[in-house]
């Protein structure tokens, strides 16, 4: 463990540390564009320089090893300089263009010059070297060569994560500028995280270009509900529409970096969405108050239960939801319908692509949430069988497909059904078929945990309240058991949370405080 | 401390003539006839002006409404940056911004509304306005409109002040 100092600081650090990563532990920022925590070092930008006694030179802190008895300085009039005059450099053929370009407001030249430059250009706009803008080099990204300070992430990003080497330097000097192979775009499924990296304008997102400017975007932690991986993200929404997702940190499940498909998922959020409460009755479809269609499809279940006998009842999970729902759905056709029908499918009508990094082939959040939670998947089936066997009389649906079922399957089999309610967030066959649907919250409008493939459970944060009339499902399912009869006192995800690990195994133990940001596997491992 | 004591002069009593207001009311009948009269023969000096046909100078630094400046070619000068939006303490400007079809321009507002009946002419957008798009030298406040929608004001009207 050597032990330095940092402006006056002793620090102990572990072996092999750079400066950078010790000043950053101590809460002292260092500039820098090209180092990135997961990616290798490059030490091009110059933009970390600090003062070491005894060496001449200003060294770069992203580069230097601490050794025993370091002394650092990185707040002296010498390393100011030194900084302000390499934001100079890197500005003096950068265009300026701040009003049209997507990364003002979060970008590093726009931070650190108001931090060290704050100089008048002593270049003329004329003298400039003027490079080639808005070019779509394939995938979500749009380059504009002439941002570009040429760090060098985008390149190490694409040789070292993806494998696939499609951007390189091209040029000398002043001239020299990042680009693809003529003929050879960006082929890969993460060429988003270019947009991320690129600590300037240069590689911007092609679908947020121009949606909407960062600074009146709010923030909230969340988790890609694209597929099993869970990759941790943060949702950028402003009032009730979410503009874009980016991945957040979390070195066990996604590093930094998440996939092109998973960055879409927000429209989900967005578009087709069941907002109200709706009542099929006698042939017409009525817009109905929450309260309403609650006692409406409680009182259908209880009706049905009464008269055919609880096996006539079915729940179908959906793996879209969190572990919270899913241990409500369950305890309501447990213990509220007394059914022995309920179970969920993995089986979606998404692509199924999968690859060895963060794509998964199931693309459902929480379909290992599901099974820890001991709703079967054989289960389906038999209620399929069920359904066709024309034995069920009334069905509760969580989501909004019937496993992979085209749309004419899943209406042909709900039209066999005499009662179908629906709990679900967009429009689609089961809501065309449902006799009651009952909106729910999106993954950026109601908390939760889903349980990613390796059994890891990781928080979702909510980030506004339900759009339009929509419900968070706990709200839902509580509403539903309690016009049953059951009394239920759950307020809010954390309550459910804390039922389901004082009840379940896999859960034992857990609590919000213990997952923290970054989740805990289930099981008790790690 | 005594309290001071002001003795106020009580108002002269009005002798009887006074109190037929008889001579008051010739002179102020004066003044209206001496008005007339000068308006009839001499027309320079006349107080009122025949709005809206005829319209007062405001001074060079009044803030009126908004218009939004061309480029040379004609396409708005604004790219849509939304800095004036962001500026708004009114929250009366709307933009959508869109692609545009020049690869020079690359950014342009498909939309830009200025709802009249909100903004309070502060200035601001001006200020904030990096390329000078959006001027507030109209010289002239908002008219009198029918309905709310006509005092949103959308890019062609802007663009045409």
């Amino acid at each position: 463990m050597p032990n330095f100092t940092l402006n006056g600081i002793s620090v102990d650090v572990p072996e092999g540390t750079t400066v950078l990563q010790a000043a950053k532990t101590v809460g002292i920022e260092i500039p820098h564009y090209c180092y990135h925590p997961n990616l290798s070092i490059a030490g091009n930008c110059r933009m970390c320089l600090v003062e070491v006694e005894k060496f001449p030179k200003l060294q770069i802190a992203c580069n230097t090893v601490v050794t025993e008895g370091m002394v650092v300085k990185s707040d002296t009039e010498k390393v100011r300089q030194a900084v302000t005059g390499v934001l100079e450099l890197m500005l003096i053929n950068h265009p300026v263009d701040c009003p049209i370009c997507d990364q003002a407001g979060e970008c590093g030249l726009q931070i650190y010059y108001m931090k060290y430059g704050l100089h008048k250009s002593r270049f003329a706009f004329e003298d400039k070297v003027h490079k080639k803008k808005v070019q779509d080099i394939g995938g979500q990204i749009v380059l504009d060569a002439e941002r570009c300070i040429l760090c060098s992430r985008c390149i190490r990003f694409l040789q070292e994560v993806t494998g696939t080497s499609e951007l390189e330097f091209f040029r000398r000097g002043d001239h020299s500028e990042i680009s693809i192979f003529p003929g050879r775009p960006l082929d890969n499924q993460y060429t988003g995280n270019l947009a991320d990296i690129c600590p300037v304008g240069a590689l911007t997102s092609k679908d947020f270009r121009f949606k909407c400017r960062v600074w009146f975007l709010r923030g909230t932690r969340s988790i890609c509900p694209g597929c099993a991986n869970g990759c941790n993200v943060e949702a950028h929404f402003k009032e009730d529409i979410v503009y874009r997702l980016k991945p957040r940190r979390n070195d066990d499940v996604n590093r930094t970096w998440m996939c092109d498909p998973g960055r879409l998922e927000y429209k989900k959020a967005n578009e087709a969405r069941l907002l109200t409460p709706v009542v099929r009755e006698n042939g017409g479809l009525k817009a109905e108050a929450w309260e309403a269609a609650l006692s409406f499809a409680a009182f259908r279940l209880w009706e049905t239960v009464e008269a055919h006998g609880a096996a006539s009842v079915a729940v179908i999970a959906s793996p879209a939801f969190s572990n919270e729902e899913l241990y409500l759905a369950r305890k309501l056709a447990e213990e509220v319908l007394r059914t022995p029908n309920v179970g969920f499918s993995p089986r979606s009508s998404g692509n199924g692509l999968s690859d060895d990094f963060l794509i998964k082939a199931d693309k459902n959040p929480n379909t290992r949430g599901a099974q820890l939670l001991g709703i079967s998947e054989e289960k389906f089936d038999d209620i399929v069988r069920k359904i066709e066997g024309g034995e069920v009389k009334a069905l509760l649906v969580f989501g909004n497909e019937l496993a992979d079922f085209p749309g004419e399957r899943t209406a042909e089999l709900l039209s066999r059904v005499p009662f179908v309610a629906q709990v679900g967030t967009n429009e689609g066959a089961v809501s065309l078929a449902a006799h009651a649907v009952l909106p729910s919250a999106s993954f950026v409008e109601r908390g939760g945990t889903f349980t990613n493939h390796a059994g890891r459970v990781q928080r979702f944060w909510m980030g506004f309240p339900p759009r339009g009339n929509a419900r968070g499902g706990i709200e839902i399912l509580v509403g539903l058991a309690n016009r049953l009869g059951a009394g239920w006192t759950f307020a809010g995800e954390a309550s459910v949370f804390r039922a389901i690990a004082r009840s379940e195994a896999p859960f034992a133990g857990m609590s919000y405080e213990s997952l923290g940001e970054l989740g805990q596997i289930a099981g008790g491992k790690g | 401390m005594a309290i001071g004591v002001k003795k106020v002069a009580r108002p002269r009593q009005m002798s009887g003539g006074e109190t037929l207001y008889l001579l008051e009311i010739l002179r102020g009948l004066g003044v209206t006839m001496g008005h007339l009269v000068r308006n009839v023969f001499r027309q320079e000096n006349i107080a009122t002006i025949e709005y809206p046909e005829v319209r007062r100078v405001m001074p060079p630094r009044f803030r009126g409404l908004h218009r939004l400046m061309r480029r040379p070619d004609g396409t708005p000068r604004c790219v849509a940056c939304y800095c004036c939006a962001t500026a708004c303490p009114a929250v009366c400007i709307t933009i959508v911004a869109g692609e545009s079809p020049d690869p020079a321009v690359e950014k342009y507002p498909v939309r830009f509304d200025i709802d009249m009946l909100r903004c309070v002419f502060c200035g601001h957008c001006v200020e904030a306005c990096p390329c000078d798009a959006i001027r507030m030298d109209t010289g002239w406040f908002t008219p009198p409109e029918h309905t709310r929608e006509k005092l949103i004001y959308t890019i062609d009207m802007l663009l045409e002040k």
